[in-house]
């Protein structure tokens, strides 16, 4: 019997320890802050190699920031995949059910296809939500007193464009060398190929080399009549313009053809493994452009390494992918939102934002070097200045080789063409504000 | 029990030829379109309303356009998304090009383009049939995708190809909430449904059928098949153009040729088949299934399945179990889903005594 007091007093006590703790862990729940983050992904059809690496590396990057510092602020993060299948319908579905998940909705929408968000160009600004497009998207958005809730950030295929022309330029020894030169556009026959078109056209003029346009047919695995163009035209230079099985066709083309693969410069949306690999041998020595690079060894992916794949929390099945391109590509697409929380907490106080208030986030956004050194991100990614008038930043680009195994880094970040490209996004952002019946913000009003 | 139509006589020709000749059915068909009109928009959700009801309305139009055309005139079209490109296409252009133009009648322009190109790809229908017209349409398909991105004339020489739909306004009232735009859609898609129920009833749909079922025996009662086949191309394809003129102004806002793809075209044959060949209802109920399950499946991975699969296993599960699903329906009924209906109240017209 004397045993019997204290097993039921510290039975008692065990109940009410376990009763108060978990009224204490319903406090916290309740409490909990939460930063919500739709992610419309895709990871079927025909450009799910890409998206499975892209949306990976983004949601790793976020795990990563929960894992490692508990949130942003002490808000933590979280997200809900949406299946896309890359389709316009189907993004706009993800859209509209995400919209409203989380304390304060959907804080900010970033589609990775340039269909949907043509799609969403009017909702979002009715719905108060921030679009980020980085690296794809509608160009001339970068204005940010028309399209004030609209981000293609780092830089936009316009001022890719530009970059291409000064790298071919330096690899012919100056960009006046370029006079007299002939380069083949050959781009994927769409919405996305024909963005290089103008402003490329305008670089011929201005650098007086002759640009001879080649269209492909959408999904692009049929090219024998374009590359039988390029033997006969000889060009100096071929841009290729491509997307998903385009780009492998290309590379498989061009060494049957006989055409130099280290003449051949891809838009970014080429210079993936995904599209290298495929092509074999075929791919050597191709180069193309990139606004983030490739490879695992930057203290930012380590930091993911060490933080979530050590506890087995990665988001890729095939770890071996991680510090691939398009991972890499997921990495910015995840530093880029944070960096925007923080950003917007620092005024707005540490608490789950509006979409409203991320979008003040995002237009005062501000990675310069010393930031990216803190983010581990040196090198890795260029350094952004958003404004209110300019939503692209730096528009800085780097170009990579594929040596066969892997993506070498072979330039600098390269200025884009600034005056012209900006001129062109404001006439082109004004006929479109003119249409809409759109009055361009006044930025000296801005806070 | 309740579903049975004893004791209800037909006194005059009207009343033996009406569309539901059971009251039961012209009951339920009340109140759905009550239920459709007063109380979704009263009730449903923005998410609701923007995101399912409207596309599901849209592609109901268009497969009802390609139902016409496959299922009642026997004529096999893969081109039905060009044919909506077309319809979003002109009414854009109608709105731009013209001042003042109604919306409505730019939406009638839509289709009446739609229907004119479908004309002019249905003359190979005079000669060749089945599977080599299939291929005939395609040639539609890949072509009117082509000329729209290449003459910038038909999206304004805007610099990416994309067009951006104007605002629909109709006696100074702008539809821009999504109640508005859904009630829009419903009315037109209604109109055009009971439209088309009546033109199949009509000596037109008779002739459409006869020209299915056999086209020598058509020609040999007096059936003049270049006119019926062509007629069934015209009207098929206003029904799509107007279906495309709704999916670039009601829906997306701003769409792409590319956005009308061969994919879209498979769609809605797919919606044709799984409703049923030769049904109105039919493409409704294939409509449901073909934009609706897929949603549906992803809501439910993404909720209740996305901490235990990997997400790559998650998002291609949907298309192993709607692919599965559509596999299991066409064996259980490979007359669609109106026919299942249709069992379903026969069934019901003997409950509770199968005798």
């Amino acid at each position: 019997m004397k045993n019997v007091i204290p097993l039921k007093k510290t039975l008692a006590a065990a109940v009410f320890s376990v009763a108060a703790l978990s009224a204490a862990v319903g406090d916290a729940f309740a409490q909990a802050k939460e930063q919500f983050i739709g992610l419309p992904s895709y990871r079927v059809g025909a450009y799910a190699a890409g998206g499975s690496g892209l949306y990976g590396g983004w949601i790793d990057y976020m795990a990563m920031i929960n894992e490692r510092d508990g949130g942003v602020g002490g808000v933590k993060l979280t997200w809900e995949e949406c299946e896309t299948e890359y389709n316009n319908a189907r993004g706009v579905e993800c859209y509209e059910r995400l919209k409203k998940k989380g304390s304060t909705g959907n804080s900010v929408f970033q589609p990775v296809s340039t269909g949907i968000t043509y799609s969403l160009l009017d909702k979002v600004v009715a719905d108060k939500i921030p679009m980020v497009t980085i690296g794809y998207g509608r160009t001339d958005a970068a204005d940010g007193r028309v399209f004030p809730w609209v981000f293609p950030m780092i830089t936009t295929y316009w001022s890719q464009a530009t970059t291409m022309v000064k790298y071919i330029g330096a690899k012919e020894g100056g960009i006046d060398k370029l006079k007299g030169k002939k380069i083949v556009y050959l781009y994927h026959d769409s919405a996305f190929g024909k963005e290089g078109l103008t402003v490329l056209e305008k670089q011929a003029q201005k650098y007086g080399f002759s640009l001879v346009l080649l269209p492909v047919a959408h999904p692009g695995n049929e090219q024998q009549s374009q590359w039988l163009r390029i033997r006969q035209e000889k060009p100096d230079w071929v841009i290729l313009w491509g997307w998903g099985v385009m780009n492998p066709t290309a590379l498989k083309a061009a060494a049957k053809t006989g055409y130099p693969r280290e003449k051949m410069v891809g838009v970014w949306w080429a210079g993936a493994e995904e599209d290298t690999v495929p092509a074999g041998d075929a791919a050597k020595g191709f180069t193309a452009a990139g606004f983030s690079v490739a490879g695992p060894n930057y203290p930012v992916i380590k930091a993911i390494q060490d933080n979530v794949y050590k506890k087995n929390k990665g988001n890729m099945e095939d770890k071996t992918r991680v510090g691939s391109v398009n991972y890499n590509r997921g990495v910015v697409h995840g530093i880029i939102t944070v960096e925007a929380i923080r950003t917007a907490q620092a005024k707005f106080g540490k608490k789950p934002l509006s979409g409203d208030e991320m979008r003040w986030g995002f237009e005062h956004l501000d990675i310069d070097a010393k930031r990216l050194k803190d983010l581990g991100a040196e090198g890795f990614m260029p350094n952004l200045k958003i404004t209110c008038a300019d939503h692209e930043g730096s528009g800085l680009v780097k170009y990579q080789q594929w040596d066969g195994k892997q993506w070498k880094i072979v330039s600098d970040w390269i200025e884009p063409d600034r005056e012209m490209v900006r001129g062109m996004i404001e006439e082109s952002a004004a006929k479109y504000a003119k249409e809409k019946g759109i009055t361009p913000r006044d930025c000296a009003k801005e806070g | 029990m309740f579903y049975r139509e004893a004791g209800q006589f037909k006194t005059t020709y009207a009343a033996d030829q009406q569309i539901f000749p059971i009251r039961q059915d012209r009951l339920g068909m009340l109140l759905l379109l009550a239920v459709a009109f007063f109380f979704v928009p009263a009730l449903l959700s923005e998410y609701w309303l923007k995101a399912i009801l409207i596309p599901f309305l849209i592609f109901s139009l268009a497969a009802l356009g390609l139902n016409i055309l496959t299922g009642y005139a026997g004529q096999l079209s893969l081109g039905s998304a060009a044919f909506m490109a077309v319809g979003a296409f002109a009414s854009y252009n109608f709105m731009l090009r013209i001042d003042g133009m109604p919306i409505l009648l730019a939406f009638i322009g839509g289709g009446v383009a739609a229907a004119l190109v479908g004309i002019a790809f249905g003359l190979p229908s005079l000669r060749i049939k089945g599977f080599y017209l299939a291929v005939a349409t395609l040639a539609a398909q890949f072509f009117i995708v082509w000329l729209l991105t290449k003459v910038g004339w038909f999206s304004d020489y805007s610099s990416s190809g994309v067009i951006t739909a104007q605002d629909m306004e109709i006696l100074g009232y702008r539809f821009v909430s999504p109640e508005a735009k859904y009630l829009l859609v419903l009315s037109i898609v209604v109109v055009l449904a009971l439209l088309a129920k009546n033109m199949v009833r009509s000596s037109v749909g008779r002739a459409w059928m006869a020209v299915r079922d056999m086209d020598v025996a058509a020609e040999v009662i007096g059936i003049r098949i270049m006119h019926t086949k062509l007629l069934a191309f015209a009207v098929s394809s206003f029904y799509c153009g107007v279906a495309g003129a709704l999916y670039a102004f009601a829906y997306l806002g701003t769409v792409e040729p590319e956005g009308f793809s061969l994919d879209l075209s498979f769609k809605i044959l797919f919606m044709v088949i799984i409703g049923g060949v030769g049904s109105i209802a039919g493409a409704f109920l294939g409509a449901a299934f073909i934009v609706l399950l897929p949603i549906a499946l992803d809501v439910v991975v993404q909720q209740w399945l996305s901490g235990l699969l990997a997400p790559s296993v998650s998002s291609n599960l949907q298309l192993i179990v709607f692919g599965g699903l559509i596999i299991f329906f066409l064996i259980v009924e490979p007359h669609g889903l109106a026919r299942l209906w249709q069992i379903g109240k026969e069934k019901l017209r003997l409950w509770p005594f199968p005798h």
